[in-house]
């Protein structure tokens, strides 16, 4: 940028060329008043409170103005001073409020400027003042909307616009009716509206403000724990409750930007239903205990259990150093490899393709690098809702040119912003994948040197491309052979490109190879080792990264060193002083059976629910109910707790130190913002006492900054992570193919269950904006704008069963049934019809296929045969 | 004469149609059938003549013969008279109101004949639904000068140098915003013709679509060959479903004739016009919100400093947006040359102004005169001048943002300049005349009344300072006006006017302003001795005799 020199009210300035006078004035502090500025958005000039004079006597508004050499600007005058005086009166005048009961008041714009220009209430009662009340739209749970105390300056609806996309609300009505509100004045909940509240951060007035507002007493920086973007946040604290959650702006992952879940759905913290005390089962009934009963009573029967008799689930949800202390308890204390964390339901496929092909399961890029991106693949993912931070960054890398492609069954927000959509069947994605490289290969849009420099076994899977022929692929997926060769040519030509996926590409029994097919695309245009451009599985739970980082994997110990290498465990052994069990342990999801068939015969299960989400959980519960010991630790009393015979109440992430690591590999600093609800206690301290108790070594932590150290000592992948530094940054560790990396040639092999006569459609499932697991449920607000469990089915299916819209019906596979209400819709393919996964009254893990990935071993959770019948 | 022929021209304009002609027009061609006069008598459709005050009106010629408030029972009567034996009928002539003579012929009226009907030529005289009327008129002969004699570059000089200025009210050099769009660097270019007329008592955009919707269309495809656009959108209200109607007409057979589509007459130039229905609110004709709103948005103006429409309009692609009345002006500048045009009107404001005449005048309708025609020309030799003996009072010009002028401007010129010294403006071409029975307060509450529901919302200084200045007019009509109303009047207008986004809020205040100016005793009644001299402030009406003496005050 050219630097240029202005004159501001007489003092000289060097300005950026470009930069309005607003922009410039604010940076160096001089204060221009201004109601519909804001600087996340493009200046509209309505407010025109920002008038100023330019080159003597213009009157111009500041925030569109750009400066230019020589520029001479007064930002105070009689002139100047009429206008903006006859604003205020006038906005004042018209605004029926009394600043004591308005929550905005110690932020308020208009006030601040009312206090800037001495506002005069002596004038301003020359004014015929407004007398009708209009009524305030109070429909969300979590914000309200009083249009007598909006000044109209637009900024709600350009943020809708310009930062979410969505455009719920705008002006409506004309002149001095104006107001702002959604589509034909209908209330907010209503509308589009999606809650992200970015509104009503941005609001100047007290027009958006969170409904039951308390100012909190202090506030805190950490990392929001729903999902595995690891937004930044400030936990605003009173009386020992999170009363308020603020985006930070200084974190690189979310620049301030939150989701309704982060913003607004941090009352489960406080949430009455929290585990308060340990709980256990005598005669077939919960009673209250004390700790030191319970941690007895544990030790007891877990001293019965070392070896692989035992098993332990850990959690997604924990930090990092809880995430240690507990695979290292598995392992030193109880002598088994059997720990494994929930991550296996979701992200196993990738991080094991990943591993096998460019050596790292982890995110290529980091997240704000997508801004930048020239395409985006987002496949199997519906990112605006199950990681709606990341989707505001592909709505952003979409405005800034980039092009969009989606595949995806189902017709979900981001198809709105799409350059091409692909709607393949569900479980068919090698086929189109592989569609894709072939046409990329044919029409010569490789990049033969990347491969050539940086791959391996390029030829064998060139071979393998050979099987799928435009027309079989387009057998396969129901996609025409054109819109897949424009897919592959957009993909090809638009460099650097990001692929995005989550569970859509994982949650089959075939999810490897769906990892593999991506990697193999990206490999086969250079997509690797750029800015910008790579892979980006996208995880869904805060710490899904660091649980298998840390080790809470059956056969890696942490940083992903093989139980299986003796030097590997030498080195473990050594570090913990004890004898290690050198058989790999067995999955989560294998963990079920082998209780069944008496092999486990105790499980310690932290933080994770599998009676409701597990493929196939019926089984589980079963299983839950045959095994001899079953210990649940956790903040809630989840449906599997019921089968516990101890429960101990673990604490939230809002009370403990630690770390988590995100979906991109940030490594971010956890912090206790209140005390352990109750007599909850965090989970690193539960199981170093319990591992004391048992007698296991090296669990003497006071602090988690001491595991920390260990961690790192013991970790390469950790080595640079100490409190010190993570106080006040985040460690961004990426990792780009080190070596070569490794094509897989692959078939395409369809999903386990088809449809038949007897079970005609595809049920697939799919994230609900408004839940997260047990988290969510316990946030009244998310409820409300949940709704009911719908099952949504295309409208030519539900003719021809004769069903419609609202109608409950039966949904029926070969494991189990459940109902649910209809909600007809073209967004569901003819013949597929899919439901949320986070309901207890549906639980769609009933109907759902526990068919494992022969490598990953997740479940095929995204693809079952199911029948409907109408309820009569 | 036993073979005479003749012409019966039934105006089809909206007022007329208001009053009845499209029944008289079916009548006339029923009994000319019945007398089976088929052969020597043609009834014909008409846009407006523009004398709707005294419609229905038909035309007989070839003698010109004008007929006004025709009825339905006088169609046997007007056939019978168009027999070899008729006789014209002296009862439909127009009388002169002051001396109550006949006259029977079109041209004599004092109405027309004081007019310059140039843009209007055809309204009243063509089928606006056959364009083979238009053809016979020489329609399309300009468009076809121009593609085959014409660089785009020549077009353009020939606008420029016929110092043509934009009619929708700004005035700007048309010919300087088509060359600025000419040379705006990018390939799609637009046309858009703005027919959004949104003053409350202003017709003559709708007249010319409706009466001559061909001239506007060539207009409109010369303008494409200058710049170098393709396609062309004609914004109608959609409250002009007749101007919809005739456009439609008009754009298909325009089509099938080869002078819209694909390789226009052979020159191998594209260009195609849609019709645009915008859903009726005043701000959308600022060009700015107009291209917003075919563009599927909420009609918004938006601010300065940004780039003219010129540079980046309809979907950021350079566009030419012209009024209707400066599209119809084309064809005449390129057929008769830049020299004729320019040699009509004033220094400054070249060729005809075009004004709906309304209010309290003799003669009301729709009227085309040379710039530079003074205020009394129009109001008392063309309007008639006041009816019922009463006093002119003020005129109010440019519609609800323009001023009221008094007396003292009856003899200044009537053009672009003139106005806005006054305190008015040319605008969209209302023209209001208000006799002595006109409170003038009442006349600016009513145009704040429209303004403060027209302004588009966003700028605080036009949404809620017309509001304001609305809500003190309406306290002083009702006797409830405060001494330091009018100080407060003129502060707050000051602060809309240097305040606001667009033209509609910094115009928005002139109709007080002007009255303040120019009235300022009959605030003073209202407010200090809670009187309305004008008697129309219901609150404020007094026993006669009673009148202070500050009344009249200038």
């Amino acid at each position: 940028m050219d630097k240029i020199t202005i004159t501001i009210d007489g003092s000289d300035i060097v300005a950026e060329s470009g930069a309005t006078i607003l922009e410039v004035a604010l940076k160096n502090g001089i204060y221009i008043p201004h109601l519909c500025y804001h600087p996340d958005l493009k200046p509209i000039g309505a407010c025109r409170l920002c008038i100023v004079e330019i080159d003597g006597g213009k009157l111009v508004i500041s925030c569109r103005m750009p400066v230019k050499q020589g520029m001479s600007i007064k930002t105070k005058s009689p002139e100047i001073d009429k206008v903006r005086r006859a604003i205020i009166e006038l906005l004042i005048a018209n605004h029926h409020a009394d600043c004591r009961d308005c929550t905005k008041s110690r932020q308020c714009e208009l006030l601040k400027i009312a206090t800037f220009i001495r506002f005069d209430r002596k004038r301003a009662r020359r004014l015929r003042w407004a007398k009708e009340e209009l009524p305030r739209d109070t429909s969300n749970p979590f914000f309200d909307m009083d249009p007598n105390r909006c000044v109209l300056c637009g900024i709600c609806v350009r943020t809708c616009e310009e930062i979410q996309g969505v455009g719920a609300i705008n002006f409506i009505g004309r002149g001095y009716t104006s107001k702002i509100a959604p589509f034909g004045d209908k209330p907010l909940v209503q509308s589009r509206c999606i809650s992200c509240g970015e509104c009503v951060v941005r609001c100047p007035v007290g027009a958006l403000v969170p409904k039951n507002v308390q100012r909190p007493e202090r506030e805190v920086k950490t990392i929001c724990s729903y999902c595995g973007t690891g937004c930044g946040v400030y936990l605003g604290i009173r009386d020992n409750a999170v009363v308020s959650v603020r985006g930070d702006t200084d974190s690189p992952v979310n620049r301030g930007n939150l989701c309704v879940k982060g913003r607004f759905g941090a009352s489960f913290v406080n949430s009455s239903d929290r585990l308060i005390a340990p709980l256990i089962k005598r005669k077939g009934k919960f009673t209250k205990t004390s700790w030191d009963e319970a941690l007895a009573v544990v030790v007891d029967k877990l001293a019965k259990y070392k070896g692989d008799q035992f098993a332990l689930l850990a959690s997604t949800k924990c930090t990092n150093e809880e995430s240690y202390v507990i695979q290292k308890f598995a392992r030193a204390v109880m002598n088994t490899n059997n720990i494994d964390n929930c991550a296996r339901l979701c992200y196993a496929p990738t991080m094991v393709a990943l591993h096998e092909t460019i050596g790292v399961g982890a995110m290529t890029n980091s997240i704000s690098e997508l801004e930048k991106t020239s395409c985006i693949l987002a496949i199997g993912t519906n990112v605006t809702r199950a990681h709606p931070v990341i989707g505001i960054k592909v709505k952003r890398a979409v405005r800034n040119g980039a092009k969009l492609i989606v595949v995806n069954p189902k017709e979900i927000d981001l198809c709105r912003f799409t350059d091409i959509w692909l709607r393949p069947y569900p479980g068919t994605d090698v086929a189109l994948i592989m569609g894709m490289s072939q046409v990329i290969v044919d029409e010569g849009l490789l990049d033969n040197a990347f491969i050539e420099e940086n791959c391996e076994d390029f030829e064998e899977f060139r071979e393998s491309l050979e099987d799928f022929s435009p027309g079989r692929v387009e057998r396969i997926t129901g996609v025409s052979r054109e819109i897949i060769a424009e897919a592959a040519r957009i993909y090809a030509t638009n460099k650097p490109a990001a692929i995005l996926w989550s569970t859509g590409i994982t949650q089959h029994s075939h999810g490897t190879d769906n990892v593999f097919a991506l990697v193999n695309l990206a490999m086969l245009t250079g997509n690797m080792g750029k800015p910008s451009g790579g892979l980006y599985p996208l995880l869904g739970e805060n710490n899904a990264q660091g649980a298998c980082d840390m080790g809470c994997l059956p056969d890696f110990y942490p940083g992903y060193q093989r139980v299986t290498d003796p030097g590997v465990r030498g080195k473990f052994e050594a570090a913990w002083d004890v004898d290690l069990n050198p058989t790999p342990g067995l999955a989560f999801t294998e963990t079920w059976q082998a209780i069944l068939d008496e092999k486990i015969k105790a499980v310690y299960i932290i933080g994770v629910d599998p009676a409701l989400s597990i493929a196939g959980s019926q089984r589980v519960r079963e299983a839950l109910r045959k095994a001899e010991f079953v210990v649940v630790q956790d903040i809630f009393f989840n449906e599997t707790a019921k089968f516990a015979h101890v429960v101990l109440p673990a604490a939230s992430f809002a009370e403990k130190e630690g770390t988590f690591t995100n979906t991109e590999r940030r490594i971010q600093r956890v912090r206790r913002a209140i005390e352990p609800v109750g007599d909850s206690r965090p989970d690193w301290e539960i199981i170093c006492e319990l591992a004391k108790r048992l007698g296991g070594k090296g669990f003497d932590f006071s602090h988690p900054g001491e595991i920390a150290s260990e961690i790192a000592s013991i970790a390469p992948l950790y080595g640079g992570m100490s409190y010190d530094r993570l106080e006040n940054e985040s460690l961004e560790r990426l990792h780009t193919p080190s070596g070569k990396g490794k094509f897989k040639p692959l078939e395409f092999r369809p999903p386990t269950e088809v449809p038949d006569v007897e079970y005609p459609l595809v049920l697939t499932t799919e994230r609900v904006l408004y839940r997260h697991g047990a988290l969510s449920w316990k946030v009244e607000g998310l409820n409300i704008l949940k709704g009911k469990e719908l099952v949504e089915i295309n409208p030519r299916d539900a003719a021809n069963y004769g069903i419609g819209h609202g109608q409950i019906v039966r949904i029926i596979s070969r494991r189990g049934e459940i109902k649910a209400e209809v909600k007809v819709t073209d967004a569901s393919l003819p013949g597929v019809i899919s439901m949320g996964f986070h309901s207890i009254e549906s639980p769609t893990n009933v109907l759902t296929n526990p068919t494992l990935d022969p490598v990953a071993k997740t479940p095929e959770s995204k693809v079952c045969a199911v029948r409907i019948v109408p309820q009569t | 004469m036993s073979n005479r022929r003749c012409t019966v021209l039934i105006c089809q304009g909206t007022g007329c149609i208001s009053g009845g002609a499209e029944q008289i027009f079916s009548s006339l061609e029923e009994e000319v059938t019945r007398l089976n006069l088929g052969e020597s008598v043609q009834i014909k459709r008409t846009g407006c003549h523009g004398f709707c005050q005294r419609g229905p009106l038909i035309v007989i010629e070839p003698e010109s013969i004008f007929y006004s408030k025709v009825k339905l029972d006088d169609v046997p009567e007007i056939v019978q008279s168009l027999l070899p034996e008729g006789k014209p009928l002296e009862r439909l002539f127009y009388h002169d109101p002051v001396t109550g003579k006949p006259i029977p012929h079109y041209g004599d009226i004092p109405f027309y004949n004081k007019q310059e009907r140039t843009v209007l030529r055809n309204c009243g005289h063509i089928d606006p639904e056959d364009i083979g009327d238009f053809l016979a008129v020489g329609g399309y002969e300009a468009l076809r000068k121009a593609l085959f004699d014409m660089t785009p570059e020549q077009v353009i000089e020939e606008v420029k140098h016929s110092g043509l200025r934009g009619l929708g009210g700004a005035g700007f050099p048309t010919g300087r915003k088509w060359e600025a769009c000419r040379v705006a660097p990018g390939e799609e270019k637009y046309i858009i013709c703005n027919g959004d007329e949104g003053d409350p008592g202003a017709f003559q955009d709708r007249s010319t679509m409706e009466g001559d919707p061909h001239s506007v269309l060539e207009g409109m495809i010369i303008a494409g060959y200058a710049i170098g656009a393709k396609k062309g959108f004609v914004y109608v209200r959609a409250e002009y479903p007749l101007a919809v109607k005739r456009l439609k007409i008009a754009i298909t057979q325009a089509r099938e004739e080869g002078f819209l589509g694909k390789d226009i007459l052979g020159s191998g130039f594209d260009f195609d016009i849609e019709i645009f229905q915008g859903a009726g609110a005043f701000v959308c004709g600022e060009s700015t919100a107009l291209v917003l709103s075919i563009q599927g948005k909420r009609g918004m103006p938006k601010p300065l400093p940004r780039p003219r429409t010129a540079e980046a309009g309809l979907w950021d692609k350079p566009t030419l947006l012209n009024n209707v009345k400066t599209f119809a002006n084309i064809p005449l500048i390129i057929n008769r040359g830049w020299k004729w045009f320019a040699s009509r009107g004033t220094e400054k404001s070249k060729g005809t102004a075009i004004f709906s005449l309304t209010g309290k005048v003799a003669n009301c309708g729709l009227i085309e005169v040379p710039m530079g025609i003074t205020l009394r020309e129009v109001i008392y030799d063309i309007g008639g001048g006041i009816p019922g003996g009463k006093a002119f009072k003020a005129v109010q010009t440019g519609g609800p943002s323009g001023g009221c002028l008094p007396a003292s401007f009856l003899d200044m010129p009537v053009d672009f300049d003139s106005l806005i010294t006054a305190g008015s403006m040319m605008g969209s071409g209302g023209m209001v005349v208000m006799d002595e029975d006109t409170c003038m307060v009442d006349v600016a509450r009513y145009f704040l009344d429209f303004t403060r529901r027209e302004s588009c919302g966003q700028c605080i200084p036009c949404r809620l300072g017309t509001e304001q200045m609305f809500e003190i007019l309406d306290d002083i009509t009702k006797g409830q006006g405060r001494p330091e109303d009018i100080e407060l009047l003129l502060e707050l207008s000051d602060a809309i006017i240097h305040g606001s986004l667009c033209a509609l809020g910094k115009t928005a205040p002139n109709p007080v302003l002007t009255t303040i100016r120019y009235f300022r005793g009959e605030y003073e009644a209202h407010i200090d001795e809670k009187w309305c001299p004008a008697g129309v402030c219901r609150e404020l009406i007094k026993e006669k005799g009673s009148s202070p003496e500050t009344v009249g005050r200038k």
